[in-house]
């Protein structure tokens, strides 16, 4: 038997894995890149994590960090408290797609339009995963949920929330906004370590989205789900940087 | 102290949300959280106009959810902060204060209460204390001071930093609108000079070395895998509290030995309740208070022990029924006949209380 091990972000708890997640669920892979990130800026020391209500919950113990465990949609707040007073600190804010766009919209945009020096890091999997699968601010159109079992209609429950985009409008000059996804690992890792050091060197909001899986609750096998990660929700969300600071755009 | 405003003693005719801003100052804060909303307004107004001077820091979040949780932040990153909030905002509030009491988070919150549900009605009122006391899901482990008159706003907002901080419960000074807008005297001072000791803030994140080699990570949290995890957090939670809780207990009564009727009140209405014991007593008439300071933890034994040969005891509040549920917990099984006076969001006077007091005593004078 083969004793070598899968390599590991050094910021990564050992002890706390193999992780909670279910299998073929994303989260595992956007806190992977993220912890190869906060290595390779060596942010070990200095990086507090904070995780939402839902999915994002499981990652509460994921890292060696200081980390802590908010309510649904508050958890930007608690971050952005934490670095208003500890300029010391690089604050993660890491939720769902519910905690970001639906029940935190109001902290999420207020603290952008604010400038916080905060990185937030969104998974979106087109669906609430931990409360059993309902349709969520991403779901795409005609997408089957628990609460939309015969497709988003759009009629009736508007549009898919596109975060980046909205949240592109709102931002100061140096805030940084990108939209990543996990089936190009290389360049969400980008993102993120782009959205971190913006937060350290400009002081400034930055917002990487994360397109992600939920095998269980798409009830897809795992040539489905990669499908439905790869080519059905970038039909709809644009994968890119959508904001950069303005020094580096000219 | 650095930078603390107030370095001498000295004698000041000033707003209660004035006296809250000064007290605070004196404690060492050095962040506010806030959101407007009436009567808690002017908190905010004097503490941004004064904070660059004592450098001190204000940040207008977008509600009372926002505030809370920012706080939060703030406290676990080590830094003296506080907020205040009334009426819906006291309403909203409660989901962040949920979390502060199941992590032990030291936020220290001042409520001026404001009749409710209802705008506009932001004056008397003692209709907050159930939600202050227990709102949102959880157990209640709050620390809850109702003050009376300015002096104890700025001496109970000074000592809420210093429970807080020592106890690690979430600490509230309950005022009401009447007691926030009204301009009273008051002793301020520097507690240091008084020899009271601050308690030093720490950080809960952040501290020195690197988490995993130098030091485990600081793992906080609120989740947890089954029932039986919560219920050890929760029972573990309940005995520190109850441990602590004769510590914290406060209390103020009088004449209650002989009394044939001991009025019970918090807050501001205790001072028309002590007017009229004062008034009822003159006229011979054996009329006692006692009056909770700390509404949580509440004063059970205190009560008991002071009421245990009273037949009668009258609880009057500007609420309609709040006080009184906590008075009859706090009795069971006491053969005292509990009667009330209610008048939710109103003023009481004296003449009222002594009136109804009059129609309960059994040798009745002409006043």
């Amino acid at each position: 038997m083969s004793t070598v091990k899968p390599p590991m972000p050094k910021s990564w708890y050992e002890k706390t894995k193999p992780h909670k997640f279910c299998p073929g669920c994303g989260h595992g892979l956007v806190l992977k890149v993220l912890g190869e990130a906060i290595d390779e800026l060596e942010l070990q020391d200095k990086a507090v994590f904070g995780c939402d209500i839902g999915c994002s919950l499981l990652a509460w113990d994921f890292f060696n960090l200081d980390s802590i465990q908010t309510h649904h949609g508050r958890t930007v707040p608690v971050i952005a408290g934490i670095t208003r007073v500890r300029e010391d600190l690089v604050g993660i804010a890491y939720m769902g797609d519910g905690g970001g766009y639906a029940i935190g919209s109001q902290h999420l945009v207020n603290a952008a339009m604010r400038d916080e020096p905060v990185t937030v890091i969104l998974v979106n999997n087109a669906n609430y995963g931990m409360t059993g699968g309902q349709m969520a601010p991403t779901t795409l159109p005609s997408q089957k949920t628990e609460t939309s079992p015969f497709g988003r209609d759009e009629e009736l429950t508007g549009s898919p929330t596109k975060g980046p985009e909205m949240i592109a409008t709102t931002v100061k000059e140096n805030a940084y906004i990108a939209r990543g996804t996990i089936a190009d690992l290389r360049k969400l890792k980008k993102y993120i370590k782009k959205a971190l050091l913006n937060q350290i060197e400009k002081k400034s909001f930055s917002f990487v989205e994360a397109i992600s899986s939920c095998p269980t609750n798409w009830r897809t096998n795992a040539e489905q789900t990669w499908d439905f990660v790869e080519r059905e929700m970038t039909k709809y969300f644009d994968i890119g940087e959508i904001k950069k600071p303005d020094e580096e755009e000219k | 102290m650095a930078n603390n405003p107030i370095e001498d003693e000295k004698r000041v005719f000033i707003t209660g949300n004035e006296v809250v801003v000064w007290a605070a100052f004196a404690a060492g804060a050095k962040m506010l959280y806030g959101y407007p909303i009436t009567p808690q307004n002017e908190i905010m107004h004097y503490w941004t106009k004064y904070a660059p001077e004592y450098n001190r820091d204000f940040l207008q979040t977008e509600d009372e959810i926002s505030a809370g949780f920012y706080t939060i932040g703030a406290v676990l990153g080590g830094v003296k902060t506080f907020t205040a909030t009334a009426g819906p905002g006291n309403t909203l509030f409660q989901e962040p204060m949920s979390m502060a009491e199941m992590m032990r988070i030291p936020t220290v919150s001042i409520i001026t209460q404001r009749g409710g549900p209802s705008t506009a009605t932001v004056i008397y009122s003692q209709q907050e204390v159930t939600m202050t006391c227990f709102g949102a899901n959880g157990e209640g482990f709050r620390i809850v001071y109702s003050t009376a008159d300015h002096q104890e706003l700025y001496d109970y907002t000074i000592k809420a930093f210093n429970t807080a901080w020592k106890y690690r419960f979430p600490t509230f000074v309950l005022g009401d609108g009447y007691q926030a807008k009204m301009k009273e005297s008051v002793e301020m001072y520097n507690p240091e000079k008084r020899g009271v000791r601050m308690v030093e803030s720490k950080e809960s994140i952040g501290t020195k070395g690197t988490p995993g080699i130098d030091r485990p990570p600081a793992h906080l949290r609120n989740t947890y895998n089954t029932e039986e995890e919560l219920y050890e957090v929760v029972m573990d939670l309940a005995k520190s509290y109850e441990d602590v809780a004769p510590e914290i207990t406060e209390y103020q009564s009088d004449k209650c030995d002989d009394a044939e009727i001991v009025l019970i009140s918090h807050g501001i209405v205790f001072r028309a309740v002590r007017e009229a014991a004062q008034i009822l007593r003159e006229k011979g008439i054996k009329v006692g208070y006692f009056r909770p300071i700390t509404l949580r933890p509440f004063p059970e034994k205190e009560l008991k022990e002071k009421t245990k040969n009273v037949k009668k005891i009258i609880v009057i509040e500007s609420a309609y029924g709040q006080l009184k549920k906590l008075i009859t917990d706090a009795l069971y099984g006491s053969s005292s006949e509990i009667l009330e006076l209610y008048k939710p969001g109103m003023g009481l006077t004296s003449d009222e209380i002594i009136e109804k007091a009059m129609e309960e005593v059994s040798v009745k004078c002409q006043l």
